[in-house]
């Protein structure tokens, strides 16, 4: 009994030296890899991102990990998202240097006081899908007359709102609030849910069809793109503090930035592997397969870039502002001044990256095989 | 048939008490399986799926949870029980890192008060309020300040926990040290003896059973808030981010989930019975308050 204790103590005691000792906060210091550049002073800043590690933000982790920031003088340090963790605030509050928002979110921090300025679109199209069992027959947004509808809500909705509105059946649409797992829509609890083509979609082909034995396959389910419904809005850009920006020497350190960060996404056009593994290393807890699919699609989204990846593509601003304003209670009659994005970083960053494929014209997404649970 | 209920009954009493708590301990935690099973079994047959789908997503098989936990994490990743170990480690820093502080900070309130009622009337409506202020609404605040001063991510977590346990130790203590005989007081003051000695020889030792109490009680309350703290700090290391990714992926990985929730218990249940184990050290057995298996099963509830 006194033994017992006596080794219990010990195992605690050991424990506790080995968290202490455990060093990594996470904070990435990149730094393996890439070219020795000399520099003369290294800028350290910090880059706000959505949510935790995934392949969404894998342009940043590459670019990271490969020291592409180090080649361009900067230490970043990427700051994962969380919950209650809104990227704009932490600009405004100058928790960050750089952050990650969707464009109409973001328009309404503005309007609410953050004074946050767009200096990149890195994502032109939206990953918002809305997702149905095939049998049911739902194939356009006029389908959707009748049926269940599901939604995130928090500012997740819009593009479905105004697409119901378009199609003029608000009357006979009946949302209904939607949990982030895709539950609701596998147990047939909705007819429709709302899903991001790079993970709640994935997620449903991810989970064992009860009928068959094997996982739910593409034809099983019909999917409704806003992209091509007309009421997209554009989501992940990256954000600056207008008053930050409004320093030439921040100017400068933010084209770096965009530089490196650019070249981490075209790197994946070509190092597909090598960047799904850059991400993993990143988070233990993630599936393999989830998260190929994952980058996959969100190179889709990034490529090909009309302009250049990162520079705004003005008719999705106009589209996006049109949705916006007509759609958010928060934005009803405001309007959306012309200094919400600025193009000509992003422009100098492409410039910075003669020679390589800066608009990823031949984009082409590949066949990824998903595994139970995204494993 | 009376007769075999004394036999056994007398088999019972035979066991040392220690084998008997054991086995108890085991008895109940038998039965919960054995309950989540057959409402699992019941319900699937029926069809029914009120209040709680039988399913495999929504209720996996409790072995197939334990099962998961000696699985790969992903392919080619190590096992989740591993992953799970090591999270483990960084949630229990941070945790004993709150408890730690947070019961220094609780005695030191604790014998203000008792030196003081001035003190006591003043701050202990805060003390109380602060409390009924959710976790969940502070949390992010202590993270936002934290980075503002530039504490590392774990020690913001550190201070949430902290925040959560201070609060029992202070009451227990309080009430600790005003347990004392008044007569006891008497004779240490004919002694002539000074107020620190009247605290450390007089008082501080009979509120020993009461604090230890208080500090089993905040064992969980400091894992807890670690659980939670993690969240709104974005920390990826620990139990907390296990939990939030698994949980948002839980259409298709309930099992981790679960397994990773069984895991969280087991470092509630470890933590109080080290507490425990010190309490044994310090405490003379016949003066603990609560027997501790009680202590414990409402330990690993609120873990």
């Amino acid at each position: 009994m006194k033994g017992r204790s006596r080794w219990m103590m010990a195992l605690i005691i050991g424990a506790l030296v080995l968290a202490a000792c455990g060093d990594g906060d996470g904070d990435g210091d990149g730094g393996d890899g890439g070219e020795a550049v000399e520099c003369e002073s290294v800028d350290e800043v910090r880059l706000q991102l959505q949510w935790v590690a995934q392949a969404q933000f894998a342009g940043y982790y590459v670019a990271n990990d490969l020291g592409f920031y180090d080649e361009q003088c900067l230490d970043v340090t990427i700051l994962e998202g969380a919950v209650e963790i809104v990227p704009q605030t932490v600009l405004a509050t100058g928790g960050a240097e750089f952050g990650l928002a969707w464009v109409p979110k973001a328009l309404v921090s503005r309007n609410e006081g953050a004074d946050i300025v767009n200096i990149a679109q890195v994502f032109e199209r939206s990953g918002t899908l809305m997702v149905s069992f095939a049998d049911q027959g739902i194939n356009s947004v006029a389908d959707f007359a009748g049926r269940t509808v599901g939604n995130w809500g928090f500012g997740n909705e819009y593009e479905l709102t105004a697409a119901i509105e378009q199609e003029g059946i608000a009357a006979d649409v009946e949302l209904v609030a939607q949990s982030f797992d895709m539950l609701a829509l596998l147990n047939g609890d909705i007819d429709v849910a709302e899903a991001m083509i790079y993970n709640e979609y994935a997620q449903v082909l991810e989970a064992v069809n009860p009928d068959t034995g094997e996982l739910y396959q593409p034809d099983d389910l019909s999917v409704i793109d806003f992209n091509d419904v007309g009421t997209a809005m554009l989501q992940d850009a990256v954000w600056v503090n207008a008053d930050w920006i409004a320093d030439d020497a921040n100017v400068d350190i933010a084209e770096r930035f965009l530089t490196a960060s650019f070249q981490g996404w075209i790197h994946c056009l070509d190092n597909f592997d090598e960047c799904v593994q850059v991400v993993l290393d990143n988070g233990s807890t993630l599936g393999e397969s989830h998260q190929q699919w994952q980058l996959n699609e969100i190179l889709g989204l990034v490529f090909p870039a009309t302009n250049g990846i990162g520079v705004m593509n003005e008719s999705l601003w106009d589209q996006t502002v049109e949705v916006a304003t007509s759609q958010i209670p928060e934005l009803d009659g405001v309007e959306i001044s012309d200094d919400a994005y600025r193009t000509d970083i992003a422009e100098a960053a492409i410039a910075n990256l003669d020679g390589e494929d800066t608009d990823g014209d031949g984009y082409e997404r590949r066949d990824i095989e998903l595994r139970e649970g995204g494993e | 048939m009376t007769d075999g209920v004394a036999r056994k009954t007398g088999r019972w009493a035979l066991l040392s008490p220690r084998t008997r708590k054991n086995l108890s301990v085991a008895g109940v935690v038998l039965t919960l399986i054995l309950a989540w099973e057959l409402y699992k079994l019941i319900w699937s047959s029926l069809g029914w799926i009120r209040p709680v789908r039988p399913d495999d997503v929504v209720m996996p098989h409790v072995w197939d949870m334990v099962i998961e936990l000696f699985r790969p994490v992903r392919r080619g990743g190590n096992l989740l029980i591993l992953d799970l170990l090591v999270r483990s480690l960084w949630t229990l820093r941070e945790a004993v890192a709150g408890f730690v502080v947070g019961g220094l900070i609780g005695f030191g309130l604790g014998v203000l008060f008792v030196r003081s009622r001035l003190a006591e009337r003043a701050f202990m409506p805060y003390v109380v309020a602060s409390q009924t202020v959710p976790i969940l609404a502070i949390a992010p605040m202590v993270v936002v300040w934290g980075g503002a001063i530039g504490l590392p991510q774990w020690m913001a977590v550190a201070v949430i926990a902290a925040y959560l346990t201070f609060f029992p130790v202070a009451i227990n203590t309080l009430r600790g040290l005003r347990s004392p005989d008044p007569n006891s007081l008497e004779l240490m003051r004919s002694y002539a003896a000074d107020p620190s000695a009247v605290l450390w020889k007089l008082q501080v030792p009979s509120a020993l059973p009461y604090i230890f109490t208080a500090l089993k009680v905040s064992a969980t309350a400091a894992i807890v808030g670690a659980l939670i703290g993690e969240l709104p700090a974005g920390f990826q290391n620990g139990l907390g981010r296990a939990l939030l990714t698994f949980s948002q992926q839980f259409a298709v990985q309930s099992k981790k989930l679960y397994a990773t929730v069984i895991i969280c218990a087991a470092v509630g249940i470890f933590f109080v019975g080290m507490v425990t184990l010190a309490e044994r050290k310090f405490v003379p057995h016949r003066e603990t308050l609560e027997p501790e298996g009680e202590m414990l099963a409402r330990a690993s509830a609120g873990g």
